[in-house]
């Protein structure tokens, strides 16, 4: 049953990837500005342009570039990075632990964050906290990450300089790391200042992609604790004698998270995408910032590469999201 | 050994939403020990209300004016929300109206049984799960390991009423409230829940305070009763007595009102319009407010 | 319910108690009020910039750079906000930025507006084939992260403020397209819509005259949230280097050069950092003002 829907969703998802892969193909070779202009110089002849795009395999017909390319993604190679010169593939892989522990980071500290003022906001309700904290909400529900990460930069670099402004970790500390997932393999091996010192790299980004996402957990989550508190099994609950605390964590939460979850999911998609924009404000290493050269360098294999792999991690999370509320719902569980 | 469990003594409450409206005028009722006591009346005479001001969840609207309720000794209505919730769950524990809402959908049953029974009675977990194994055999569910993997929506309204009264006499609570625990059931589960109820409650020697607007099952399971109407008690004492011989006007509109296992034909015939002129009518002559404590 | 539209205007014929009016609500709405003032005042400022802004915001004067704002120690009369590293006055560079700032959120939001709600209108009430078309496009676009195709876009266009309008049009007529679809859906299935149909009115009659009026009050507010997030994306493309050119003053472009010199002049970064957060706050407030006031007219 469950196994269909997943099964369904996959061929479903597969079928987005492909056509985001047709398009982005297309969008970057029939519009004017391609990378050979971005790196040649100024006084190159005709026939080193050419040589060039002939070694780039930019100078086939369109459909034959789009074969050559997907005959190459099937079998793993997405080809060379034009700017890099190192196959996109490397690239992706030595820069996306970055973004993903970044990003998980930030998923961890908006649920925590979000979920812990949810719940302090229900145990406040009806009292003038509440209302604190939904007046204070439905603004910050307004600031996107960009505003937020500049915030940041201007209280913790400025005004009370205590983390650094830029990168993952200081450079002298970068040393013998067997994976690039820096921040997990630090705490795995013990190595704690360093993870500390990779911690106040993060900071600022982490918080930046994760109070948005916590704003919109805080809104929804308190409105379905709300509802769920004043239902019976509550109401028993609280005739057992138990604590407020102990209402809302044991029997209103668990009924009151699914949509939360459900929606978090596709926050957390955006909180992907804004990686984009935060990691290159603060020189963070991962994919995000990557993308950004690639585009304005033109980098055509590897945009495609990225767009692909921003997709697939997309609907890697939706799935995801999918079964995680499936799980939690005992219902449909054992429907 | 016998005396009262629960003495509610002259409270009064009135609604803060209806102008003021009172809706409980000086009641009176006394909850012996090992005594099932029935509160009967029809939808808004203050039952529920009563049952509430006991369990401390006394909705918003509702502010009560004067009284007490006196259970081992202390006004329960003076405690603070602390003191009441240790009362609540080990003294006092509520079989609720309807089976379908009071459990909650994302707890196993074991897991709904067993908090209790370790929060309240401090059990470790294998014995408050052997000690719900227990119960449900009690309340006569067939196959209790089963039960206790599942989850509600897995199991009949009538079995989740078994479930609700094995955990409200599992704590070994002194008062056990339950309030129309039988309303949203078939007709033939109703009996079997009410049988069991008295079964439990004679076993544990639990006092009762059983609300309900149904004079029949009232008159099944319980030794004493109160009649109320219109917040105002109308009518006090043995079940026996009171049904054979009702004294006070409304209370015999009641027994009209509803149908009767002996007497097919009969029953379900409206409260006589004189009846109810006349109640109104006492009712309105009595002032609440100058029965009131001063600054109650 | 009916018509809202009957009911904004005023001399209606209808006897009983009369709810109190859309604008009447409106203008009793702290989130409209505050909000919507913001807004209005933006715009004013925006459009007299030249009278308003009292330096040229243009001007370099190297001898007068990095000076902080009024109340700071070495702040010079004259300069309120200060001056940036190129000894620009920052309080005119924010008021002249307003301008770029607010044309893309009319212009972008507008014309994703449009197209997203004609796409939208066409699937919910067409069903069928045309939903399942225009419903997969959705998807595709929304497997893009929007950051980065707005970057994609605007690499490919080439930079300049009618890049960065289209780059948003192409992204965001998704979001009205997937509400505006769901509310025709729900819509077509009402009454008036049955009744229309009996009597025999052709489909772009009744969409046009009688599923439209009602679905434009989640239509405003949806605009309405849609040119904040227009606005804060203008930011990012400038603040990238892909928005107008750098001699025109944008907010993400005084971001930008702000962050360079973050530590020599923390005011170049936080002024129009603060006129952004104030724009986008305003936006939202009065985008969920509007659902809130709007809303009630259409459902109950």
């Amino acid at each position: 049953m469950l196994l269909a829907v997943v099964v369904n969703r996959m061929a479903v998802a597969l079928l987005t990837l492909a056509g985001v892969a047709v398009v982005v193909f297309v969008l970057l070779r029939v519009v004017p500005g391609d990378p050979i202009a971005m790196m040649i110089s100024p006084g190159a002849s005709a026939a080193d342009i050419a040589a060039l795009k002939a070694h780039y395999g930019l100078d086939a017909p369109l459909l034959t570039q789009f074969w050559i390319w997907t005959k190459g993604v099937v079998a793993g190679d997405f080809g060379t990075s034009i700017t890099l010169h190192v196959y996109v593939t490397e690239v992706l892989a030595s820069r996306l632990p970055a973004t993903l522990e970044l990003a998980i980071s930030a998923l961890v500290v908006a649920i925590a964050l979000g979920g812990g003022v949810a719940v302090a906001g229900t145990l406040l309700r009806r009292t003038a906290g509440e209302t604190v904290i939904d007046g204070l909400n439905s603004i910050l529900l307004a600031v996107p990450d960009f505003i937020w990460a500049l915030a940041l930069v201007l209280l913790f670099a400025v005004a009370i300089p205590v983390l650094p402004l830029t990168g993952r970790i200081d450079p002298a500390l970068a040393e013998g790391f067997a994976t690039k997932f820096y921040l997990a393999e630090s705490i795995l091996t013990g190595r704690l200042a360093v993870a500390g010192n990779i911690l106040s790299h993060m900071t600022m980004p982490t918080l930046a992609l994760a109070l948005p996402l916590a704003a919109v957990i805080v809104r929804l989550l308190k409105q379905s604790l709300k509802e769920a508190m004043v239902q019976d099994y509550v109401l028993l609950a609280r005739i057992k004698g138990f604590r407020e605390l102990r209402l809302v964590l044991q029997e209103a939460l668990r009924n009151a998270v699914g949509p939360t979850l459900a929606l978090t999911g596709v926050q957390f998609t955006f909180l992907i995408g804004g990686t984009v924009i935060v990691e290159r404000i603060f020189a963070y290493p991962g994919i995000g910032n990557l993308a950004i050269d690639a585009v304005i360098n033109r980098d055509f294999p590897l945009i495609q590469g990225l767009v692909l792999l921003f997709g697939l991690i997309f609907i890697l999370i939706n799935i995801g999201v999918d079964l995680t509320v499936a799980t939690l719902n005992p219902r449909l569980r054992h429907a | 050994m016998s005396g009262s469990r629960l003495a509610v003594e002259a409270l009064s409450a009135i609604s803060l939403r209806d102008g003021n409206r009172p809706i409980l005028r000086r009641v009176s009722l006394a909850v012996d020990t090992g005594e099932v006591h029935g509160l009967v009346g029809e939808s808004g005479a203050g039952k529920s209300t009563i049952a509430r001001a006991i369990l401390g969840i006394i909705p918003s609207q509702v502010k009560i004016t004067g009284g007490r309720i006196g259970f081992e000794g202390r006004d329960l209505l003076t405690l603070s929300p602390k003191e009441l919730r240790a009362v609540l769950g080990r003294d006092i524990a509520l079989v609720p109206q309807d089976p379908s809402t009071a459990l909650n959908p994302a707890r196993r049953i074991d897991a709904l049984m067993t908090d209790g029974l370790r929060l309240k009675r401090g059990l470790s977990m294998k014995d408050a799960r052997l000690r719900a194994h227990a119960l449900l055999d009690e309340v006569q569910i067939r196959d209790p390991e089963r039960v206790l993997g599942s989850y509600p929506h897995q199991l009949s309204g009538g079995m989740r009423q078994r479930v609700l009264i094995a955990a409200a006499f599992g704590l070994e609570p002194k008062l056990v409230i339950a309030d129309e625990p039988t309303t949203a059931l078939d007709v033939t589960v109703q009996k079997q829940i009410l049988r069991l109820i008295r079964a439990l409650q004679e076993r544990h020697g639990t006092s009762v305070l059983f609300v309900s607007h149904d004079l029949g099952a009232v008159a099944k399971i319980c030794d004493r009763l109160t009649v109320l109407y219109m917040g105002k008690v109308m009518e006090q004492g043995a079940t026996a007595e009171v049904l054979a011989a009702p004294r006070h006007p409304y209370t015999r509109a009641l027994l009209a009102a509803n149908p009767r296992y002996d007497r097919p034909d009969t029953g379900l015939e409206p409260t006589p319009p004189e009846v109810i002129a006349a109640l109104r009518a006492e009712i309105a002559a009595f002032d609440v407010s100058s029965e009131a404590p001063p600054d109650g | 319910m009916e018509h809202w539209s009957a009911t904004l205007a005023t001399s209606t014929t209808d006897t009983g108690p009369q709810p109190p009016s859309v604008a009447a609500r409106l203008a009793g709405d702290p989130k409209v009020v505050c909000g919507g003032g913001f807004i209005l005042f933006l715009i004013i400022i925006a459009i007299a910039a030249p009278l308003v802004a009292p330096q040229d915001p243009l001007a370099q004067n190297l001898l007068m750079a990095t000076v902080p704002p009024a109340g700071f120690a070495e702040a010079e009369p004259g300069y309120l906000l200060g001056t940036d590293g190129l000894g620009r006055d920052v309080l005119s560079r924010v008021i002249l930025g307003a301008r770029v700032s607010l044309t893309v959120a009319f212009v972008a939001a507008g014309l994703a507006c449009l197209i997203g709600s004609l796409l939208g209108l066409l699937a919910g009430f067409l069903g069928d084939r045309a939903d399942a078309v225009i419903s997969r496009l959705v998807d595709i676009w929304m497997a893009f992260p929007p950051v980065l195709l707005s970057i994609l876009l605007v690499a490919v266009l080439g930079a300049g403020l009618h890049s960065v309008i289209i780059a948003i049009v192409v992204i965001d007529w998704t979001r009205f397209c997937r509400v505006v679809r769901i509310e025709t859906m729900a819509q077509s299935q009402m009454d008036y819509v049955a009744a229309a149909r009996t009597i025999g009115f052709s489909r772009p009659a009744i969409l046009f005259r009688e599923i439209l009026p009602n679905v434009v009050p989640v239509l405003i507010a949806l605009l309405t949230l849609e040119m904040g997030i227009a606005v804060v994306v203008e930011a990012i493309l400038s603040f990238v280097g892909l928005s107008v050119s750098s001699d025109t003053p944008t907010w993400g472009g005084m971001i930008a050069e702000g962050r360079q010199i973050v530590h020599e002049g923390w005011w170049v970064l936080a002024a129009p950092l603060v006129a952004l957060f104030a724009t986008v706050v305003a936006f939202n407030q009065l985008g969920d003002g509007l659902a809130r006031s709007l809303d009630p007219v259409l459902r109950r």
